[in-house]
């Protein structure tokens, strides 16, 4: 437990600094949900209507955005070799790994998120469920990525495999969180949305450390 | 504590290349061994393997303990260092940092950290990114957990490599020392080690 103490310390001043860290993913963030409203046309009414959606959607992209790189650095310096002769398993190595980056990108994003679903003019109230949702959502973004990430080790493209690999498991809690936050702006029941994405990230969190263990395993050999 | 490391009948592929085969080798408390052999012979593999990161194609790699054999997780958990060509440090993070993350995490502490920095004659440079560091003090710093860290077998791959003629010196007593407190060494070289140490060919008897 100190052993995951120590790794999860480095891993945030890792992912803190690793390209741009949390800058670049809100940079990033930043730059859809400003240039988006230009593309869709006069109608601020129908904006703010998608306004939510649209928010929520920007985070999922900025979330991947700094992910593929979660493991490749260190298996190419050999870190993962030390990480691997360590007294925690390489699960636990990567549950420290994805905690670190949704604490260091996904958490930001998350606060910057009800900033911009303002922006775009989104009603005030859907506010705390927007924040509710980018956090647990972040979390799942964050261990899902990992996945991507650690099943793309050594391959030459790997930033195109992330893409492909992700962008499917991505698409549950996107659809989720959009139907919770619709449902709370229009009145309609919205809980069933934002338990089914609990429940999602709940299994992402608990399933996909077991599979990054093992392309990472798989990656060293 | 690790009282021996028993290789039976070991053999490694890589890719469709059969590296070596029935490698047969048992290593003893207080023991050091070099292997030697050409590039590309499967030196640096069988040190991989040992620390299973790699898988061997045929044979066996236990374990000893003080009392009875130690599960091979367990022993690659606790009992052994791997220090290959690409050492695990990051280059935008300091000296300092890195030293004592690796020798938290392979289980020392923040005091023997130190002291180790001091045996490798690194405090001065403790501060500094690990980018500015020459190779050689690179290489002591990656150098430095094995004594900063207490673990019975060390696997070494071109240890000395970048090191100068004082600092090899100074190894060597570090070496000795380990070996007197009943660690295992087992290095790939080309350059022989400043220790007593027998000597193992690899790819040469099986294929």
């Amino acid at each position: 437990m100190k052993a995951f103490g120590v790794l999860l310390r480095r891993e945030l001043s890792l992912a803190w600094g690793r390209g741009g860290g949390p800058l670049l993913a809100l940079t990033f963030y930043a730059c859809v949900v400003v240039l988006l409203p230009m593309a869709s046309g006069r109608a601020p009414e129908r904006l703010a209507a998608i306004a939510p959606g649209i928010a929520w959607l920007a985070l999922a992209l900025a979330a991947l955005l700094s992910l593929e790189r979660l493991f490749e650095r260190d298996y190419e310096d050999g870190t993962l070799d030390l990480l691997a002769l360590g007294p925690a398993p390489l699960e636990a190595v990567a549950v420290a790994k994805c905690l670190a980056q949704w604490l260091a990108t996904g958490a930001p994003l998350a606060l910057a998120a009800p900033v911009a679903a303002l922006m775009l003019g989104a009603d005030l109230k859907v506010m705390p469920l927007l924040v509710l949702c980018a956090l647990i959502g972040g979390l799942a973004f964050a261990f899902l990525g990992g996945l991507g990430a650690a099943l793309a080790l050594g391959s030459k493209r790997g930033g195109l495999l992330v893409a492909v690999i992700v962008l499917p498991l991505f698409a549950p809690p996107v659809i989720f969180g959009a139907g919770a936050l619709d449902g709370y702006s229009a009145g309609l029941p919205w809980t069933s949305g934002l338990l089914l994405m609990l429940a999602y990230c709940a299994g992402a969190v608990a399933l996909s450390p077991l599979a990054m263990g093992a392309a990472c395993r798989n990656a060293l050999d | 504590m690790l009282r021996a490391v028993l290789i039976k009948d070991l053999a490694i592929t890589r890719g469709e290349r059969r590296l070596f085969s029935g490698l047969d080798l048992t290593l003893s408390a207080g023991e050091a061994a070099v292997l030697v052999g050409r590039n590309g012979a499967g030196k640096t593999s069988l040190l991989r393997a040992l620390a299973g990161l790699l898988r061997p194609a045929e044979g066996t790699v236990a374990f000893e303990g003080a009392d009875g054999p130690v599960e091979a997780d367990a022993a690659r958990a606790e009992h052994l260092h791997l220090l290959g060509h690409q050492d695990g440090l990051k280059s935008s993070r300091t000296a300092w940092e890195e030293l004592r993350f690796q020798t938290l995490w392979t289980g020392g502490t923040e005091e023997s950290a130190r002291a180790a920095a001091k045996r490798f004659d690194l405090p001065r440079l403790l501060d500094l990114e690990v980018r500015r560091l020459s190779a050689g003090q690179r290489r002591r710093l990656a150098l430095a957990r094995l004594a900063a860290s207490p673990r019975t077998l060390w696997l070494l791959d071109e240890p000395m490599a970048p090191l100068d003629t004082a600092q090899r010196a100074a190894f060597g007593q570090v070496m000795s020392e380990h070996l007197a407190a009943g660690g295992m060494i087992l290095a790939s070289v080309h350059d022989p080690l400043p220790i007593p140490t027998r000597s193992i060919a690899i790819g040469e008897a099986g294929r």
